[in-house]
């Protein structure tokens, strides 16, 4: 840290020196602490432009209520009270916690026993089952959510197969169906992150040194001991990090809501930020829109914390 | 090295005063609401190759085959009807305008003429935004209350402060009419050896029928929820006074949704689904699956609206039929869900409202109506007499003849309220999967129409 600054402001009075040289004239700035300021301040101007004044606007127009055209009279907390108090608003957050299980949970689960196995088997080809396993974070998640959508569908691969094993008892409109869509669509998410997940895994795994290995297995450690005694404790930071990636993206599925269900049927499966695309251009809602989406930077937000906060903790 | 803590303090606290600064006007407050332009409709000219050079700022969204064909020859001819005037075309999906439309309205740039969809949460925000002007005085200039029967008309139509829809000034006039009906396989009728029903009794027997030989009695693709809104459409029109319909389905005081009559009506839709009569999974099955089955030879009917016909035409040629629903008693007109395409307004941002009117008149006079049949599409006038010599299509223009001029065409149900699409998507399904009762059904919709005429808006 002090060898950075010390760093940055050896480089600014580096910068200082070249412009006096040119101006031939001192400069305050040179010797200040300011210089260091003045080359994050383009950064800075950016992100507060694109990123901060949105936020900021955001909340403001969460205090009224408007519909995006005439003038907007304020409101106070009534937006918020309402995501707090309307059951259907509720029931959105409580669906995207349980996409959290689909999309972070999960993966992380199969990531880690994908990951472990791999690991132990060295197999020949690992690249290619890595590109493989990988390949769902590439497609576009509209093209992924349609593909899925036939899968689902009444008619689909998934009812043909299921009829084929003779299962049709099993076999259903799933995305149709008010306890199974969530599940159905979850499940999307599952296969979409598993391969981010297990990438990141295996990465962490590969750093792994082997002789840690060799101790466990010389101290009587069968596979699954070894993979808490070492594996699990080694890629804490991998898993952070894949958990903290995955909670973000369940917590803002759109894409995968729009395309499959529209959040149907019923309200089985509407999630916020379909929420805050439907109420602020479709509805006219858009203060209630505004609030919804502070609520869920806020959400998001403090779950990371907290899994970042326990990731620290049992590191040290 | 010296540390001082104040300039990463300043940087900071600078730029959040700016920002609070540049945010702290009220959200809207700096869109202009032109109230000039509207107020000064009273000189109107008609003589548009007097105003000079214009350019003409024109977002439709007639992007199919046939309606991007129609507009891309109205549009000739009008630039050569009137070489001073240039039109600056920008079409875009029904979605994509939808969403967009809001925006472009309350910027400063504001296109000209627009396609606004007629319900409150369209049409109804911008004339109670004061976005788009009063057609009022254009309509006498031209005649169109003439040229239109006040049926179409009314959806259009708001009062000035966009409180009353259905009366009031005009907003808009749309070109083509759309209606929802009843799609059958004349083979499948054939082999069951039925006719297409007379009356809403025989309808229903002929459903269990097709059920009890194992046919899929009705197609219904309701995975985006707003299909099944046209099914019940003519299921409550059979049940159901027009007017109290209207009046719902506009959004005007005075009606019930928990009424023994509308009860009726979501009672037999519910019996349906019950019965299977609406196939198998209505609620896991995509609306454009659901046609394409039907197109492919499977189900005996298809609820639907006509927007479907030329692709029906084309799957399934002279084996596809297209009839209102069948009357209580037979021989009574016919009543069904349908309206018109989206009509054209006038932005009040538009520097030309004058050109703009003259626009409007000419894709919606007699000649255009000739080129909207012309390139298949339903002309909103006189359509009969536009019908093609045989076909489905021919049945689709005789059907939106004889329900705008004999029967009643009944409004799309979520015009009434901002949300009602989806209080009403939402409800349908669940009435559909058998999660709600009719009656809670009804009060959930009731509940939604209440909020809205006690807000006031």
């Amino acid at each position: 840290m002090k060898s950075s600054s010390t760093q940055a402001a050896e480089l600014g009075a580096a910068a200082g020196v070249a412009r006096q040289r040119r101006r031939r004239r001192p400069s305050v700035n040179s010797r200040s602490g300011l210089t260091p300021y003045l080359y994050l301040l383009p950064a800075f101007v950016a992100y507060a432009a694109f990123l901060l004044y949105p936020l900021i606007r955001a909340g403001q127009i969460s205090l009224y209520e408007w519909d995006g055209l005439s003038l907007a009279t304020f409101v106070g907390f009534d937006n918020y009270v309402e995501v707090l108090t309307d059951p259907e608003l509720r029931a959105s957050f409580v669906h995207a916690l349980v996409l959290i299980f689909f999309y972070a949970v999960l993966p992380v689960i199969i990531g880690l026993a994908l990951g472990a196995v791999l690991q132990r088997a060295r197999v020949r080809g690992l690249a290619a089952f890595r590109t493989i396993v990988f390949l769902p974070q590439v497609i576009a998640l509209v093209v992924v959510a349609i593909a899925w959508r036939q899968i689902y569908a009444p008619d689909g691969t998934l009812n043909s197969v299921l009829t084929s094993l003779g299962l049709q008892e099993l076999a259903r409109p799933w995305l149709g169906d008010y306890l199974l869509a969530l599940p159905a669509v979850g499940l999307i998410g599952t296969w979409v992150q598993t391969g981010l997940v297990t990438v990141l895994l295996l990465a962490g795994m590969s750093r792994i040194p082997g002789d840690l290995y060799e101790a466990a297995r010389l101290d009587g450690a069968g596979p699954v001991r070894e993979f808490f005694a070492v594996t699990l404790p080694a890629v804490r930071g991998e898993i952070v990090v894949a958990l903290t990636l995955t909670i973000i993206a369940a917590l803002k599925t759109f894409d995968l809501i729009y395309v499959t269900t529209g959040g149907g049927p019923g309200n089985s499966t509407s999630v916020p930020s379909y929420e805050v695309f439907r109420r602020a251009f479709e509805l006219g809602q858009v203060g209630s829109a505004a609030a919804i989406a502070i609520v869920l930077t806020v959400m998001i937000f403090l779950i990371n914390l907290a899994v970042n906060r326990i990731g620290e903790r049992e590191d040290a | 090295m010296k540390r001082q803590p104040s300039p990463i303090a300043k940087v900071v606290s600078l730029a959040a005063v700016s920002t609070l600064a540049l945010s702290a006007c009220t959200p809207g407050s700096n869109i202009e609401s032109s109230q000039e332009t509207s107020a000064g409709g009273a000189e109107v000219t008609t003589d548009i190759a007097s105003l000079g050079e214009i350019t003409l700022s024109v977002w439709d969204q007639e992007v199919r085959g046939g309606q991007n064909k129609q507009i891309t020859r109205l549009n000739a001819a009008f630039e050569e009807k009137y070489p001073n005037v240039t039109i600056d075309r920008n079409s875009q999906s029904f979605d994509d305008l939808g969403t967009t439309l809001r925006l472009a309205l309350s910027g400063k740039d504001a296109p000209d003429v627009v396609q606004a969809n007629n319900g409150r949460s369209d049409m109804g925000a911008f004339v109670k935004a004061n976005q788009i002007i009063s057609l009022e005085p254009y309509a006498e200039a031209y005649g169109w209350k003439d040229r239109y029967p006040e049926s179409i008309l009314q959806y259009s139509t708001y009062s000035a402060d966009g409180k009353t829809f259905g009366e009031g000034n005009l907003y808009g006039l749309p070109q083509v009419g759309e209606v929802v009906g009843i799609f059958y396989s004349k083979s499948k009728l054939d082999k069951l050896g039925l006719e297409p029903p007379k009356t809403w009794a025989e309808f229903e027997d002929a459903l269990a029928t097709a059920k009890k030989a194992g046919e899929v009695p009705i197609n219904l693709g309701n995975l985006e929820q707003w299909p099944a809104l046209h099914v019940f459409g003519p299921v409550q029109g059979a049940h159901v006074p027009v007017d109290v319909i209207t009046t719902l389905a506009l959004g005007n005081e005075g009606v019930s949704w928990t009424t023994p009559e509308n009860r009726q009506a979501a009672k037999q839709l519910g019996r349906w689904a019950a019965k299977g009569y609406l196939g198998k999974a209505p609620n896991g099955t995509a609306y454009n699956d659901a046609w394409n089955q039907f197109a492919s030879g499977e189900g005996v009917f298809l609820v639907a609206g006509s927007w479907l016909a030329a692709g029906l035409d084309s799957e399934m040629g002279s084996n596809v039929g297209f009839m209102a629903p069948p009357p209580v008693e037979a021989g009574d007109p016919p009543v069904t869900t349908g309206g018109t395409g989206l009509p054209f307004a006038i932005t009040s941002g538009s520097d030309h409202p004058d050109a703009a009117a003259a626009y409007i008149d000419f894709i919606t006079s007699d000649e255009a109506m000739q080129v909207l049949a012309d390139t298949g599409n339903v002309p909103v006038l006189d359509t009969a007499s536009y019908a093609p010599e045989s076909g489905v299509l021919k049945d689709v223009f005789e059907v939106y003849g004889e329900v705008t001029t004999e029967g009643s065409i009944l409004p799309y149900l979520d015009y009434a309220t901002p949300t009602m699409a989806e209080t009403l998507g939402a409800g349908l399904q669940g009435l559909i999967a058998g999660r709600l009762t009719a009656k809670e059904f009804l009060q959930k919709a009731q509940a939604d129409y209440e909020e809205f005429i006690n807000s006031g808006s």
